[in-house]
């Protein structure tokens, strides 16, 4: 036995405080084990064990999107100020953009995680399980893909839906068939849709309370020459004219790439300081991410290819019917462009890989990817509702991925039966 | 002609202390048992022949299994029977003998294989106490001795962490090999299968005559005879095949050609604790003592009866399993590691490319290459829900879905546990699978669990 550390033995002497009560237990056992990785000594057959464990490879997907998350912040703040017709070049005002940001960021994050994390613990000491590290992601996805001005409270509502109904109902981590952060995200689109979808909401106007304690708010203000606020519209009555909110899929889905590139560059939709989600604008970075999952195995390259295959078929397919309908501007979008528009790259690196409600088998996870960009494409381009396809089409192939897996099972047995007959 | 096989799933894990070829004379046992719970398929308490106090020489009957009264199990060692230890519900665990300074063996005469009808050479197998040294797959139980198997597979290489290398330890026996060889050639209504090392240049068992060869390449499980099986020749719904041990078959050789039961071999000592790791010459069910003292760096470690990856847990006295060819020993990890999970103070072995195979030093550029892990017993993470794929299937180089078959397993679902190739797997070709798992999941033991059901429904 080696020698126990200082710091340990403080949290020892924390233990017996706590044992009585369930879910302090539960809390106390969460920060304990990731502060230590815990004593626990082998006891089945196998008497070493990989290295690797939950927490690790669940960190390392947080890893993954770190970057993403950054852009994401100086984004929010970048596209406010542009709305305003303030500080038109990136780097102006760079320190504002990112204060800005920063507190629009950090409330939905804290939101996200009290709900979140509060209804897992709960859940956890009622059913007398250690806290497992699943939502340790879906945390960090959630204010990712959502609009940067989704109401509070909205999120709050969403992600409590997601973890109870879609998780914690059929078992908790592992056990959910649809994605956690896409469940919140699909309950937000359906059940306040335009604060998620149009022109209008994927650029945060207001101020908050942190907003305005840190200045930010009267130093706005102030550039603007205003000393308050306008009564009528609030601050949306100061969004200069011309700039629009619109995404480049809006655009395209009303006036095809001509509508596009009129109002962004490509270059602009590559670094991503154009209005949309809050992780996923630069593609760059997302490519970063995916590649950092994919070399580091923690996500299923085979399932990135996958997708990225089935949307470059679809794409193609959707151009040749497009020239049957001259009048279908969406149609006409060469498919080459809709790699960068959009959050298909983020859907891929984070979304699709899920592993537990991926396909599991190494065949399946093709198909899986596959079918998620062919009816990702479908849903993206053919539908006239709304114009982007991947939250859609992932939670519709989480649902088909263990009829998926059940046919590669079924061709094992056919394989393994064929022998028999054969001999 | 021989065919080679070209694995490429499965993982080599390097520990320190593997025994290279040094040999050590003096680690010499006193005690030797015969451990019933090695057997698998048979009673928890067989009918004992001998009591406490008993004299034995090497060869005289033990214990008998009670549906097969036919099956001797026999002393390895002629002494005298000094303790007979029990388990849970009275099983027998262990019948354990006193060995003689010089060791005394009974005759069962010697006879060449060839000359005697094989129902004598089953007869002579039965009674002498080689017959439990052939096991049975699916299942892995051991023979039925009523039934002509289809093939026998013999794998000529060990591919586990600190196993010994059996060119190595096998170098002055291939005369018995061969022997042993030959007797089993008339046992299988098939052929024997030889499974070789294909990294190898030239084997020591590539002469051997009246078997077939395979050669296999590629990590770690590629040297069990599972894999091996899979890839020679399948084992399908109502086949039955037998394994023998390469240690085995010289016993084999030995009583036909010398006509006593001796199970003299080399079994290794190794392991990060150990001192001097070495190979060392013993009987079947060696006592363990004699190796450890004054061997071990530490004194909180845990002593294995066989590879770190698929062995028992041996407490202090208990000996060594029949099946099983090395002690390998490990240094408890029942310590907290800050921050362990994400920054791990030393190298562990992994086949996540988030842990390479280095370790932080001191020194400029302060990371070291990890050459051989110091491995210990540490699980590196709690248990948890199913949640990462394709792990599994990167350490097992047959065609058989392990997850799926495990979920089977736990469903009770006979057929699909039939169909998903049950029969081809035991503990240790899955092995590695519990040994990846991020989730920490039983997988030996539930796949045990599964073998079991399926033999109790016949």
């Amino acid at each position: 036995m080696r020698k126990a550390s200082f710091l340990r033995k403080q949290v020892d002497k924390l233990k017996p405080y706590v044992e009585n009560n369930k879910l302090l237990h539960t809390v106390f056992d969460g920060f304990d084990t990731f502060l230590f990785a815990p004593d626990e000594t082998t006891e089945s057959r196998t008497h070493i064990k990989d290295g690797i464990d939950l927490k690790r490879t669940m960190v390392y997907v947080v890893l993954g999107m770190v970057l993403c998350a950054l852009h994401g912040i100086i984004n929010i703040g970048h596209q406010h100020y542009n709305s305003l017709g303030l500080y038109p070049n990136l780097t102006d005002g760079l320190m504002w953009k990112a204060i800005y940001g920063v507190l629009q960021f950090i409330p939905a994050f804290v939101v996200v995680h009290l709900v979140g994390l509060g209804i897992e613990f709960f859940f956890a000491a009622k059913k007398g399980h250690p806290i497992e590290e699943g939502f340790l992601v879906s945390g960090f996805l959630i204010p990712l893909i959502m609009p940067p001005d989704l109401p509070l409270w909205m999120l709050a509502v969403s992600v409590a839906f997601a973890v109870i109904i879609a998780k914690e109902a059929f078992g908790g981590t592992g056990m959910n068939i649809l994605n956690i952060a896409l469940t919140a995200r699909v309950f937000v689109f359906f059940a306040h849709p335009t604060f998620i979808s149009g022109d209008e909401c994927w650029v945060s106007p207001d101020y908050n309370l942190l907003h305005t304690i840190a200045g930010v708010k009267a130093h706005t203000l102030n550039m603007l020459g205003l000393d308050r606020v306008p009564f009528e519209g609030g601050w949306k009555s100061l969004i200069v004219d011309g700039f629009t909110g619109a995404t480049p899929l809006g655009l395209a889905a009303k006036g095809g790439w001509d509508s596009v590139i009129q109002n962004y560059s490509i270059s602009d939709m590559i670094l991503g300081f154009i209005p949309g989600s809050v992780g996923e604008m630069n593609k760059i970075l997302v490519l970063i991410g995916a590649a950092f999952l994919a070399f580091s195995g923690i996500a299923s390259w085979r399932i990135m290819l996958g997708m990225l295959f089935g949307t470059i078929v679809m794409g193609i397919l959707i151009n040749i019917i497009g020239g049957q309908y001259q009048d279908n501007l969406f149609l006409q979008v060469p498919w080459y462009y809709h790699l960068i528009m959009g959050s298909f790259l983020f859907a891929m690196a984070f979304m699709a890989t899920d592993p537990v409600t991926g396909a599991q088998t190494d065949p399946g996870k093709w198909v899986y990817g596959f079918l998620i960009g062919v009816s990702g494409m479908i849903i993206r381009v053919l539908n006239p509702a709304y114009p982007e396809g991947w939250m859609l089409a992932i939670l519709l192939l989480n649902v088909f991925a263990p009829l998926i897996d059940h046919v590669i099972v079924n061709r094992n047995i056919k394989r393994r039966l064929a022998r028999v007959r054969q001999s | 002609m021989s065919n080679t096989f070209k694995l490429k799933k499965g993982f080599d894990i390097k520990l320190v202390g593997t025994p290279e070829h040094q040999y050590v004379e003096n680690f010499k046992s006193s005690t030797f048992a015969v451990k019933p719970p090695d057997y698998n398929g048979i009673k928890p308490i067989p009918k004992l022949t001998v009591a406490v106090g008993d004299e034995v020489i090497a060869g005289d009957q033990i214990f008998f299994d009670k549906p097969n009264p036919d099956i001797a199990f026999c002393a390895p060692v002629s002494g005298e029977i000094v303790e007979i230890r029990r388990g849970e519900k009275r099983a027998i665990s262990e019948v354990v003998i006193l060995a003689d300074e010089k060791i005394k063996f009974k005759d069962f005469g010697a006879e060449h294989p060839d000359r005697i009808s094989e129902e004598s050479i089953r007869e002579k197998l039965l009674l002498s106490g080689c017959w439990p040294l052939i096991r049975q797959r699916p299942f892995n139980v051991m023979a039925d001795p009523t039934i002509k198997p289809r093939d026998i597979f013999i794998s000529c290489f060990d591919t586990n962490p600190l196993a010994p290398d059996l060119e190595f330890t096998l170098r002055d026996d291939m005369e018995y090999f061969q022997t042993g060889i030959d007797v089993l050639d008339i046992l299988a209504a098939g052929d024997v299968y030889l499974g070789l090392n294909g990294k190898l240049d030239r084997s020591l068992f590539s002469g051997i005559r009246k078997a077939k060869v395979n050669s296999f390449t590629g990590p770690h499980p590629a040297g069990n005879v599972g894999v091996q099986i899979h890839h020679a020749k399948p084992i399908s719904k109502g086949d039955v095949v037998w394994t023998v041990h390469p240690y085995d078959v010289v016993t084999i050789g030995r009583l036909f050609q010398k006509g006593i039961y001796d199970t003299s071999r080399m079994f290794t000592i190794g392991g990060p604790p150990v001192d001097y790791p070495a190979n060392f010459k013993s009987y079947l069910g060696t006592g363990i003592s004699y190796a450890l003292e004054n061997n071990l760096k530490e004194d909180n470690v845990r002593v294995i009866s066989g590879s770190p990856l698929s062995g028992q847990k041996l407490s202090n006295g208990q000996h060594l399993g029949a099946f099983d060819y090395q002690i390998s020993v490990l240094e408890e990890g029942d310590f907290h590691e800050l921050f362990g999970w994400m920054l791990p103070s030393y190298g562990r072995p992994s086949l996540s490319p988030t842990l390479p195979p280095v370790e932080l030093t001191s020194k400029v550029p302060f990371v070291k290459k990890v050459e051989a892990f110091n491995a210990n017993t540490n699980t590196h993470g709690e248990k948890r829900a199913f949640v990462v794929s394709g792990q599994y299937e990167k350490v097992l180089p047959m065609d058989i879905l392990p997850v799926h078959l495990l979920k089977a397993i736990l469903s009770k679902d006979f057929d699909l546990m039939e169909g998903l190739g049950i029969y081809e797997v035991v503990e240790e070709d899955l092995a590695l699978c519990e040994f990846v798992c991020t989730s920490k999941f039983d997988v030996q033991e539930t796949l045990r669990e599964g073998l079991n059901m399926m033999l109790e429904q016949g």
